[in-house]
């Protein structure tokens, strides 16, 4: 390959996508440090913030993707996905707490095995989950299958409040017919509505310990708690770094699934989105294609709800409501379903502006100008209207904004349906091949304009 | 993306690759009709099969079987008792009024419905009750009534699907870097043959068009160009020239008639009398669910049964 090519396939590649994630992200960053600007953060609060919003870009961007292979490319209408979220995490606890004995403060402890059979054990059974889940539900059509990932999702929240499950006593021999084993575990369970706390290590330091990185930096927290930031600086430094690990996570989900897509197995799984009937008379079995869509796309999903989870201290079941779910929906319709670098973006902007930009647009107002308390309630909000003084009800709006999210979000939603239902991204043509479909042997993709058509009748 | 060395990365040869090399099969020196514009050899696309060669004795080797075949629903009966064989290397045509149980004979022998009796047999195998990709995966390719396109993909994308046997329609396969490289190699040698059957359909003008923005006639070249991808030994096709103009009909035909000689088997439903009467050797004739008449278009010409139950009701 020609230096000329190489060039011409970068440039080809900055003109389309990385040119516009870089874009847009960059706008986003550059919106929230000069926020950060205004509020007067110092060095520690523009860290924070930059975190804050890494962190949700990278959780609702991988996200997005998972699901994009669910209905993006296969049109399988799943709004269950926090329940194979729910499932990732609860796994992985089970299996990385230590047990009680050693657990301090928690009630229930786990097989205290490392996190990363935690991680692991966590993605496969939501990827079990998900195959029990399609195998019978595949068979119907899509609203169907809407439902019953709906209804499961809701299982999984409410198996994990249920206090049958809260907790169990684990014997000190388990008895399986070829051998014997001894557990660690003494009282598991899924904690009921109290949740699990998370006392295994931190899942930042397993995962530096793993890549013999976590004493360098150490000396690195060292050296900025020096010169930057004086006063204890290590949970700013682990939140950045954490962000950074998941735009990492990203890029393999994205390495992943874009590769999935490209691909003879990508070209089947769009058939089958729009027109199943045709890609079985085609030779193709669509079922097999839709399950193993559905059980990676899981899957993804599992550690998608790991990677969000692992790092809180606890686990509660409220943070499995269906409102998870739909947010995803809401990044990959703006993102554009079918593409998997909209997807991501989807997931930025969605994470950038709808999720965590109210709060800050809140703040900045309130810094700006310097307003007073806002009213208590509605009726106090209104009766400003009475001496033509809306001020209590903009302040009464601004203070009830994490609220109104939602009420926005819906409204970003209606106005996309109307006027670009394809998203951002939708209707591009991200060609289901490994290879270049260009006539082989020629530059240009397209063949004989010259040739006769068919179209005689347009 | 870094794929870009990944095709040299492995030489594994893929599963389908041989495939294309084949001999051609005899039918292919046939002297092509001499209105086909089209400067793409065909001869490639023809598989040999051992079974298509007969001996000469007479009796021609019948690939497709219907037995005794029966559909209801609920209470109305569609198809009763219906019989018949495609001999190879024919075009046998289905004809019968609207409501006469075609569609339904074609979807019960592609797998689409299940009969309620009867057998479907094919290359001597009875398939009766398959899957439709079973069904396809043995070499009997259909194309719908109304063109289903796929049409939020490329025409290009579309005929890359059809090809059986691609090793990168394992997900493993396609992902893991060290397998990409023969799904890469096996898509560029199915690219190819992908591109010989555009030009003879004549539509690789239109390649990188959505198959959605296509005409009603384009989409029925690209249906019965992508069946053909799926190296079939007969080819069901459902109303091939509904909703199309004239000269595009002329050219569908041409190319049915140029398949044909190269060896492929044809089963079409179609209203047109006319039509049928004139390019098939052979013509079969329903009515009300039933099979009225079997014979050649002359007998079906002359048939009293057929002048009264078929063409005196449209009259």
């Amino acid at each position: 390959m020609s230096v000329d090519d190489l060039r011409g396939r970068f440039e080809g590649l900055f003109e389309r996508d990385v040119t516009l994630v870089l874009a847009v992200l960059g706008t986003i960053y550059l919106a929230y440090i000069l926020a950060g600007v205004a509020f007067g953060y110092e060095l520690r609060g523009q860290l924070n913030s930059i975190a804050n919003l890494t962190f949700y870009i990278g959780v609702f961007g991988m996200l997005a993707l998972a699901l994009n292979l669910h209905w993006g490319y296969t049109g399988l209408f799943n709004i269950g996905i926090v329940g194979f979220m729910g499932i990732g995490i609860y796994v992985t606890a089970l299996v990385s707490k230590p047990p009680v004995a050693e657990g301090g403060a928690a009630q229930v402890g786990g097989f205290g095995l490392p996190l990363f059979v935690g991680v692991l054990a966590g993605v496969v059974v939501a990827g079990l989950f998900g195959l029990l889940v399609a195998l019978p539900a595949l068979r119907l059509r899509a609203d169907y299958l809407a439902i019953v990932t709906v209804a499961f999702s809701e299982i999984v929240r409410f198996t994990m409040m249920s206090r049958t499950f809260q907790t169990f006593t684990v014997p000190d021999t388990i008895d399986l017919w070829l051998f014997t084993f001894d557990p660690a575990a003494d009282t598991v369970g899924l904690g009921g509505g109290g949740g699990l706390i998370l006392n295994y290590t931190d899942p930042l330091e397993a995962l530096l310990r793993a890549l013999f990185l976590w004493e360098p930096y150490l000396g690195f927290v060292a050296f900025v708690q020096q010169n930057f930031i004086s006063n204890n600086p290590k949970p700013v430094i682990d939140g950045v770094v954490y962000g950074i690990v998941l735009l990492v996570g990203v890029g393999l989900f994205y390495l992943l699934l874009s590769r999935t897509g490209k691909s003879p197995f990508g070209r089947v799984l769009k058939a089958i989105r729009e027109d199943e009937d045709v890609a079985n008379a085609l030779g193709k079995d669509t079922d097999r294609f839709k399950l193993t869509a559905f059980v990676l796309g899981a899957a993804l999903m599992g550690l998608g709800g790991i990677l969000w989870y692992s790092g809180r201290g606890s686990i509660t079941p409220p943070s499995f409501r269906p409102n998870i779910t739909f947010f995803i929906w809401i990044a990959l319709i703006i993102g554009g379903a079918g593409s998997n670098t909209g997807s991501f973006l989807g997931g930025a902007i969605f994470a950038g502006l709808l999720y965590e930009g109210p709060r800050y647009f809140k703040n900045l107002v309130e810094t700006a100008f310097e307003l007073g308390d806002a009213p208590r309630n509605f009726g106090e909000a209104m009766a400003g209207f009475a001496s033509l003084d809306p001020m209590p009800f903009v302040l009464y709006t601004l203070d009830s904004i994490s609220q109104l999210r939602l009420v926005i979000m819906g409204v970003v939603l209606i106005w996309l349906m109307h006027n670009r239902p394809e998203g951002l991204l939708g209707h591009r043509k991200e060609t289901a091949s490994s290879v270049d479909l260009a006539r082989p042997g020629s530059g240009g993709s397209t063949g004989n304009p010259a040739a006769a058509d068919g179209g005689e009748e347009q | 993306m870094s794929e870009t060395d990944e095709s040299t990365a492995s030489d594994s040869t893929p599963v389908e690759g041989a495939a294309t090399d084949e001999e051609p099969s005899s039918a292919a020196d046939d002297a092509a009709p001499a209105e086909s514009s089209s400067d793409a050899d065909l001869t490639e696309l023809v598989e040999d099969d051992p079974e298509t060669h007969t001996g000469d004795d007479g009796a021609r080797y019948a690939p497709l079987e219907v037995e005794g075949l029966r559909k209801e629903f609920g209470g109305i009966v569609a198809v009763d008792d219906v019989s018949f064989d495609v001999e190879e290397g024919t075009l046998t045509g289905l004809i019968g009024p609207n409501g006469a149980g075609k569609s339904t004979t074609f979807n019960l022998i592609t797998g689409m419905l299940d009969p309620d009796e009867g057998t479907v047999r094919f290359n001597g195998e009875d398939i009766t009750g398959f899957e439709p990709h079973e069904i396809a995966n043995q070499g009997l390719a259909r194309t719908f009534q109304i063109a289903r396109e796929l049409e939020e993909m490329t025409v290009l994308e579309n005929m890359m699907l059809a090809p059986k046997g691609q090793v990168g329609e394992s997900l493993w396969r396609s992902i893991l870097p060290i397998t990409r490289g023969s799904v890469r190699e096996q898509e560029t040698e199915q690219l190819e043959r992908v591109w010989e059957v555009l030009d003879f359909f004549e539509i690789d003008h239109l390649a990188d068009e959505y198959a959605g923005n296509l005409s009603g006639g384009q989409r029925k070249l690209l249906e019965m160009a992508r069946a053909l991808l799926t190296d079939p030994d007969v080819l069901l096709l459902d109303e091939p020239f509904a909703g199309v103009n004239p000269s595009l009909e002329k050219r569908l035909l041409e190319h049915i008639h140029e398949l044909r000689e190269r060896g492929y088997t044809f089963l079409i439903v179609e209203h047109d009398m006319d039509l049928i009467m004139n390019n098939c050797e052979r013509v079969i004739v329903m009515h009300q669910g039933r099979i009225l008449k079997d014979g050649t278009p002359t007998e079906i010409k002359e048939s009293e049964e057929v002048i009264e139950a078929y063409l005196g009701g449209e009259v």
